[in-house]
């Protein structure tokens, strides 16, 4: 088992992620967080040089990383955009501001604009469900949203915010 | 505390997101050389931004504060607290009476009140008192038999007896034992768990060190879910801070004691919930339940016994410990005893975290301490339980909070989300967003869970597209009764939940779905048509400039015309009238 194309610089990020996180078995959610802390997704040559450091086949690391909604196989947008679908968001209209933010940015569930700057999920709930319909956009939890108000939102992001 | 007092805002995840950081900032640029605080989520949800004045003459509680009442706020400090405002006292208004006199707080006692990163406010509040009893003047199998007779069962859902289920690992062989507290949260519609996390984290840690003691337990996890950022944050620094104290870590409060605590972060799969899934996930692998026996007790996490329990739970335990068990079954409704959190959520008007006391019943829950419905439409049911429980409807709300008497209903306690739901919350489609939901996380190891989820939800999505027929209802029980019986875990056997309740309680309206090919809340948009009425419509243009894709015409004060061709039916019209003009059917 080795890792064809992973260049030296790849081998060695991969080291000092195993190196930070620790290389026992039930390490293995941690060193995929970690990679994705790092790049927004996980990369396949950095998923199989971790692999190769940490002496494990690469099957068992992804078997594990597609079992979980946590990690992403492709490269994030700027910001990510999660809708809340939670039972208070649903009740409160979360359809509704899906469907403004996926017509505003041209993107499903899963998807990266073009431009690159933003990506769409969908998450189960936030918690915050007393301010339903709720949107966060990279850190910031945005509360009783209205299809007037996440127009706007959106546009603060795209012009840099 | 100085005469001048303190200000303190509450920065909860929904507090911080209704603008708690805005209000905090405001203050610290003013200046005011008041000492600034924070604390974390008091459970009023519904007056947030929340901040507090403290001084001499006690705690005054100022809710919604926007930038401009921050200012009014700023400017009658500059001269002292004694002219402080008079309005927007949320304790002493008739809202917040309502919601408060009510409620009990035990689990919640913290929250809210003290900064949940400063352990020294923790125990200056009697923290870590029960852990020093425990040490000092019990022997572990004393503390067993105190939280026996407290009558304390588990609040993650299935309300198994706490202190026997410390037994079982108190008497296991093996080394070393593990702890975990289950703090993966992940019904829609809750967020009691987390609310006790960003608020009150040392009551968890120290509610695991009780138990540890008691059961010889010397390693222990909290598996939080990823998606609630600030809880692990505030809890790693707890730990810390615990340790830096000798509350945690080797040899406790200088005596043989040893217990070890580390963070787990979840990776966003709601079955991880089931215990043996959980323990797969903790050991870095695909969270798959497992057939028990064994019991986590005999075999858990690397084969060694392990006790688990959820968030609120722990969070009861130093309470119990430190007042006796007879303050805490003083509350008790047939076999409950205690409180119980629960978080109020969807169409009612003060939303929120709130505390009660066992037999307590859903319609005073919802409308005293709710205050009712938030729209002014009719309430039609409580979802209790999430995607594992059920609709409970309003002719039922006199059920008492029990988990006899909740089960009884076909729902179940569940951790504690309670959404409430008007007349314009479609039942059938209440029930396929939560089989949608179910679906998707099914892990896949039992075919019933697997298949059989996916066919009820291609059922319930064709009779919310008009497409039902009919023999659908007797195919979606048939299903409902086959995955409940073959499935391996919790997911699975309660998967049905949701689509029984409604059946059951809400049958005409499956009926109405797929006989008459109408949706009686106007939600399903196949089956709906929007109109304007003429006879309330007074030419605003709201509607019109509202409306997405422009399919609404008319003249300024005259009827306005709904495009049936172009209109997408997303109902952006009906939320934006303000005379009632805009019919569905």
């Amino acid at each position: 088992m080795s890792c064809i194309d992973c260049g030296d610089a790849v081998m060695k990020e991969a080291r000092e992620i195993v190196e930070k996180i620790g290389s026992e078995p039930e390490k293995v959610i941690p060193l995929l967080q970690e990679i994705q802390n790092r790049h927004g997704y996980l990369s396949q040559d950095l998923v199989e040089a971790v692999a190769e450091v940490v002496e494990i086949p690469v099957s068992r690391l992804y078997g594990v990383a597609t079992f979980y909604s946590q990690f992403r196989f492709t490269p994030m947008g700027k910001n990510l955009v999660k809708i809340c679908k939670g039972t208070a968001c649903h009740v409160g209209g979360a359809e509704k501001v899906y469907s403004i933010i996926t017509e505003e940015l041209g993107v499903g569930e899963g998807g990266t604009t073009a431009d690159g700057l933003f990506t769409v999920e969908a998450v189960a709930c936030l918690g915050c469900c007393s301010l339903a319909p709720v949107v966060m956009i990279n850190d910031n939890i945005y509360g009783k949203i209205s299809p007037a108000k996440m127009g706007k939102i959106l546009k603060e992001y795209a012009d840099g915010k | 505390m100085e005469n001048s007092g303190r200000i303190i805002v509450g920065m909860g995840s929904c507090g911080i997101a209704a603008g708690a950081k805005a209000v905090y900032q405001q203050l610290e640029k003013a200046d005011l050389g008041i000492p600034l605080g924070l604390t974390s989520c008091v459970g009023m949800c519904f007056a947030e931004p929340i901040v507090e004045v403290e001084s001499l003459s006690g705690r005054i509680m100022y809710g919604n504060v926007d930038a401009a009442f921050a200012d009014k706020l700023i400017e009658s400090l500059k001269t002292g607290t004694e002219n402080l405002p008079a309005e927007n006292r949320i304790k002493e208004s008739s809202d917040g009476k309502k919601y408060l006199d009510r409620q009990v707080k035990i689990a919640l006692k913290n929250c809210g009140v003290i900064d949940p990163e400063n352990i020294d406010e923790y125990i200056a509040a009697g923290g870590y008192d029960a852990i020093k009893k425990c040490i000092e003047s019990m022997k572990p199998d004393e503390v067993i038999e105190t939280v026996k007779e407290s009558g304390l069962r588990g609040r993650g859902g299935a309300g198994f007896t706490t202190g026997i289920k410390w037994s079982f690992l108190a008497g296991a062989k093996g080394d070393p034992k593990y702890l975990v507290c289950n703090a993966d949260e992940g019904d829609p519609g809750a967020f009691m768990d987390r609310a006790v996390l960003e608020g009150d984290p040392h009551s968890v840690i120290e509610g695991m060190l009780v138990a540890a003691y008691s059961t010889g337990a010397s390693l222990g996890y909290v598996y939080c879910r990823a998606e609630y950022p600030l809880a692990i944050k505030r809890l790693i620094k707890a730990i810390a801070d615990a340790e830096e104290r000798n509350l945690m870590g080797d040899n406790i409060l200088g005596t043989e004691f040893s217990f070890h605590l580390k963070v787990k972060e979840g990776a966003g799969a709601f079955v991880c919930g089931e215990e043996t899934a959980l323990m797969a996930s903790i050991e870095g692998r695909r969270g798959m339940p497992a057939l028990r026996p064994p019991f986590p007790a005999e075999a858990g996490i690397k084969g060694k016994p392990t006790n688990i329990n959820n968030v609120e739970t722990y969070a009861n335990v130093p309470f119990i410990i430190r007042e006796g068990p007879s303050s805490f079954n003083k509350y008790s409704y047939g076999s409950s005893v205690g409180t119980k959190v629960f978080a109020l959520a969807g169409k009612i008007k003060r939303v929120g975290l709130v505390e009660v006391p066992m037999g307590i019943s859903i319609r005073e829950i919802i409308e005293e301490i709710g205050g009712g419905s938030a729209t002014g439409n009719p309430i039609k049911a409580v979802q209790l339980g999430g995607p594992a429980g059920g609709c409970i409807p309003e002719s039922l709300f006199d059920t008492p909070i029990d988990y006899d008497s909740i089960n009884a209903t076909g729902a179940i306690m569940g951790s504690g989300g309670m959404v409430v739901m008007d007349d314009q919350t479609c039942m059938v489609d209440v029930a396929r967003y939560f089989l949608n939901f179910t679906q998707k996380e099914s892990c896949g190891k039992c075919t019933f869970c697997r298949i059989g989820t996916k066919r009820m939800l291609e059922i319930l999505t064709r009779i919310t597209d008009g497409k039902g027929v009919e023999n659908d209802i007797s195919l979606l029980e048939e299903l409902a009764g086959h995955i409940k019986k073959t499935s391996l875990c919790g997911l699975g056997q309660l998967a049905p939940n949701p689509v029984l309740t409604t059946l059951k309680y809400f049958r005409d309206e499956y009926e109405a779905h797929i006989v008459d090919k109408k949706c009686p809340a106007g939600v399903c948009k196949p089956l709906i048509t929007f109109t304007v009425n003429p006879e309330n419509c007074v030419g605003c243009t709201a509607c019109a400039k509202a409306c997405p894709t422009k399919c609404i015409s008319g003249e300024r004060k005259e009827v306005h015309f709904i495009d049936p061709e172009k209109c997408v039916k997303c109902g952006i019209c009906r939320d934006t009238c303000k005379f009632d003009a805009i019919d569905v059917e």
